[in-house]
């Protein structure tokens, strides 16, 4: 199991390679070593997954090296290799191979090229400690780290102050998440005396439901979760996050860090089925961030903000399935929305590349013919996204529902109105890039052209896991063997009990594939036929959209401007009126004592003997005194 | 007898000094400072240290009185035209002076003289003190005389006008 | 001879460092009125005596020579410093005009 080391090595050493000497490299070395890392980590993890499931599936332990010695606890820096562990290290390993292919392509003629390679592959790093972690301390450290690689990603191109707010804003916003995390940790550890995964859960098999302790972890773990994954009220840092590259989106925004959150939480189902009032204020807290984000991302007209805030939104629904207990259901569109969530990104930088950098879509249009290809995959996304079948989000998105539904009809209608708006921003979005004339420049019209292959080929694969990705969840009836599906048979989850005739179920599917193709219509109605642009004023509750909710303002009042004036009145009052003067003083009181001093030497010869006789008494004197 | 001897010279050199001190005229001065060394000298002559009064006289008053008696008629300064010091200088300095007095007296008293021993009469004189200058302390008295040349050279290229 | 070294027993030591004090001190007081430069110098001159007197006596009384041959050694040295001393003043009143101890103050902050 020493393999199992090797996976996060890898990406640390192509880390240092291309951190330290990637500006003596050539361009198509530096791609060949971030690529190759992954690579490598990729094909380790396949083998250890091989091995893991011929050893007979039992989860092993591989520890690296004693990390804290404190007193008789000893916390370790090992490795957990179970079956959630395993998948999540395929496609973070999977995804962010696809991902640095495309990059070698994206960014072909970005002059910090090794930079942006050394930054990848130091996330990739530690989104695996994070994801590998036997105790909840190497996972906050992977967390944390994962949260700083942002920051250096985001604001990759610094030279723009925008882009320097924009990860300012998401590393802070994580930082506030990451207190409750810390408090939760706290928390934790004097509960329970450990950190380590399997002592806590057996430790926790003991309590009772509705325990105070189990209370307060489990909420201030959902804190963590909910700055990472970008849920209310800290969601708002996700679309300004578009200001990094591309590629930095797909894989950080849609396929790996923001589904962090919601790996913590289903690691620690055991210790949130003991907390239902937590398990329903995540629920809520996901509805209302599903809702809100979905009717946020119909007024937008940037092409990577629709798809930041359909991450949102679909984070949110995953949060309702966590909420509800169907911990296997949310994996399972956790790894679909990667699938296609990455696709999208990644087709959009694609168009975004062909458009020479325009992202604005009322100026696109007609992109069909030119990026043929682009096109096919990013069609693929929409109805995967969508939930219609036979594509993977169908599947997934629809065993959300069914145990939604089977928890609370109330948040059913929620995340049933989402997944209808969903469907129709993603057509909008779709049908305002691609069909119909072209509406940018003649100079972007000259430069249309496909992609070179080095971005092409990952859509493609992408492409094809998002189509038939969904074959993980069918149901194994088909295939004659027992009840339940792969995944579930895999995970071996403890799930909330699921109870819903074989009828319901059938309606349930029926009715929500209904609302999607009704949505993929009405926005084929509206974009399409009619070719109607978004308009540029927007009346009435449109507003209310277009203005993100005026979340960011209220943030601004309530919480930045109180403390700016804080920092302000403390600078004041302590600063230049305490602080200042006694520093100041040290200095004027050598000089004055320097100046009291200096009248000794007056040149006054008459005086200088005089100090000589004193002197001479005084030594006499003192040897009489003291020496006699 | 011998004490009133010893009376009167101390008398006398302590007069000499004090006038010297106050007396206005520098040509004053220095005839009292001049009686103050002789007195000295027959200090020297009781305490049988003969050879130290003859030098005494030779050569502080022969030599050393009377180049600071050129050395003020060559700077004209024959006629007091100094300006007293404010009165609280003097004072200050009286006090100085007293207490020094009284400090070096309070720190003399512990002194013990060990008694003569027989037959060591005649130290000063000529013969005893030229044997143990010239046995003993050569090496001073060799290097006194480059102190001397230094001296000489010294002062005849300070005193050069350029 | 014997008679006049009878000296010592007849005047105790006491007497001769009382002497010796006084001279120094005058000297000292010497030094500290008078503004007139060579005056100061001669007081030193006095100072030096008064030590002269009481090694002399010192030696007479414990009957070592080498009290007399140190009493030389200063005489030297003491011959030496007037010489040297009094050509700086005289070009000390060469350059200022005057060898008042006050006018000698261009060595200050």
């Amino acid at each position: 199991m020493n393999l199992a080391l090797l996976i996060p090595v890898l990406p640390l050493i192509g880390f240092i390679i291309n951190g330290l000497f990637g500006k003596n490299l050539s361009k198509s070395s530096v791609g060949l070593i971030g690529s190759g890392a992954i690579l490598g980590a990729f094909i380790c993890t396949v083998v250890v997954f091989v091995s893991f499931v011929s050893g007979g599936s039992a989860a092993t332990t591989v520890k690296a090296f004693d990390w804290l010695v404190i007193g008789d606890t000893t916390l370790s820096f090992s490795f957990f290799v179970d079956q959630l562990s395993l998948i999540m290290m395929s496609l973070v390993t999977g995804v962010g191979f696809l991902i640095h292919v495309y990059s070698v392509g994206y960014m072909h003629d970005d002059e910090n090229y090794n930079r942006f390679f050394a930054y990848l592959n130091l996330f990739v790093f530690f989104m695996l400690l994070l994801v590998m972690g036997d105790n909840y301390l190497v996972l906050f450290t992977g967390w944390e780290g994962v949260g700083f690689c942002s920051y250096l990603l985001i604001g990759f191109w610094y030279k723009t102050p925008d882009y320097n707010d924009a990860a300012k804003k998401a590393f802070i916003m994580n930082r506030i998440g990451d207190l409750g995390f810390i408090l939760g940790l706290f928390v934790m550890f004097s509960e329970f005396g450990s950190l380590q995964f399997t002592e806590v859960f057996a430790d926790a098999a003991q309590y009772s439901e509705g325990n105070p302790a189990i209370l307060g972890i489990t909420i201030l773990l959902f804190i963590g979760a909910t700055g990472k994954s970008a849920q209310l009220p800290l969601f708002t840092w996700l679309p300004d996050a578009m200001a990094g590259p591309t590629p930095v989106s797909a894989l950080i925004h849609a396929a790996t860090m923001v589904t962090a959150g919601i790996y913590l939480i289903v690691r620690s189902h055991i210790l949130f089925n003991l907390a239902p009032e937590t398990m329903c204020i995540i629920a809520w807290v996901g509805a209302i961030t599903a809702l809100v984000a979905a009717t946020i991302a119909v007024v937008q007209n940037d092409i990577k903000k629709v798809l930041a805030y359909s991450t949102v939104s679909q984070l949110g629904m995953i949060f309702i399935a966590l909420g509800v207990g169907a911990y296997t259901s949310s994996m399972f569109h956790l790894l679909t929305h990667a699938f296609f969530k990455a696709l999208l990104f990644l087709g959009a930088g694609s168009v975004i590349h062909a458009m020479s950098g325009e992202q604005d879509i009322r100026k696109m249009g007609g992109l069909k013919k030119a990026l043929p290809l682009t096109h096919i995959t990013f069609v693929i996304g929409c109805i995967a996204i969508a939930g219609i079948p036979p594509f993977s989000g169908f599947f997934s998105k629809d065993e959300m529902l069914a145990h939604i539904f089977n928890d609370s009809p109330a948040l059913w209608v929620v995340a049933s109105a989402t997944s209808a708006l969903t469907a129709f921003y993603m057509f909008r979005l779709y049908f305002l890039t691609f069909s119909n004339g072209f509406r940018g420049t003649d100079h972007q019209k000259h430069h249309l052209h496909e992609s070179p292959s080095s971005m092409t080929t990952p859509l493609v694969v992408l492409a094809v896991l998002a189509a038939f990705g969904g074959v993980l969840g069918l149901p194994l009836e088909l295939f004659g063997l027992e009840h339940g599906h792969f995944l579930q048979n895999f995970l071996g989850l403890e799930d909330s009990s699921f109870d819903l005739s074989h009828e319901t179920e059938i309606f349930l599917m029926l009715g929500a594939v209904a609302l999607a193709v009704a949505s993929w219509l009405l926005a084929k109605r509206i974009y399409k036929e009619k070719q109607t642009l978004p308009a540029e004023n927007v009346t009435g509750i449109q507003k209310l959209f277009v203005g993100k909710y005026f979340l960011d303002e209220v943030y601004e009042k309530v919480i930045i401007r109180p403390f700016q004036l804080l920092g302000n009145a403390l600078y004041i009052f302590i600063e230049e009126r305490v602080i200042d003067p006694v520093v100041n003083a040290f200095g004027t009181l050598s000089v004055k004592k320097g100046n009291f001093v200096k009248q000794l030497q007056q040149g006054n010869t008459g005086f200088y003997i005089f100090g000589i006789v004193a002197g001479v008494v005084l030594i006499l004197v003192a040897n009489l005194i003291w020496f006699r | 007898m011998l004490e009133y001897v010893f009376y009167i010279l101390s008398a006398i050199s302590i007069a000499c000094a004090l006038l010297m001190v106050f007396a206005k005229n520098p040509i004053h001065s220095v005839l009292f400072l001049i009686g103050t060394f002789f007195s000295i000298a027959g200090h020297f002559v009781i305490l049988n240290a003969h050879f130290l009064a003859i030098v005494q006289i030779i050569v502080y008053t022969g030599a050393i009185m009377v180049l600071f008696l050129y050395v003020i008629m060559l700077l004209n300064l024959n006629k007091e035209s100094e300006s007293t010091k404010p009165n609280i200088v003097k004072v200050a300095a009286v006090v100085s002076a007293g207490l020094l007095f009284l400090v070096m007296l309070a720190s003399f008293k512990e002194s013990i003289a060990i008694p003569l021993p027989e037959g060591t009469d005649g130290i000063g004189s000529v013969k005893n003190l030229g044997k143990v200058l010239f046995s003993e302390y050569l090496l001073p008295f060799e290097a006194s005389s480059v102190l001397f040349l230094s001296a000489m050279a010294g002062s005849v290229l300070l005193a050069k006008k350029k | 001879m014997n008679e006049i070294t009878s000296t010592i027993q007849v005047v105790p030591l006491e007497y001769y460092i009382f002497l010796s004090v006084t001279l120094f001190s005058i000297g000292v007081l010497g030094m500290l009125i008078r503004r007139n430069a060579i005056i100061a110098f001669m007081s030193i001159e006095l100072m030096l005596n008064a030590v002269n007197l009481l090694m002399v006596a010192f030696s007479a009384f414990r009957g070592d020579a080498k009290g007399q041959v140190f009493v030389f050694f200063i005489m030297v040295v003491a011959a030496a410093e007037v010489a040297i001393g009094l050509a700086i003043l005289t070009m000390i009143h060469h350059n200022r005009g005057s060898v008042d101890i006050n006018a000698l103050n261009k060595l200050k902050w």
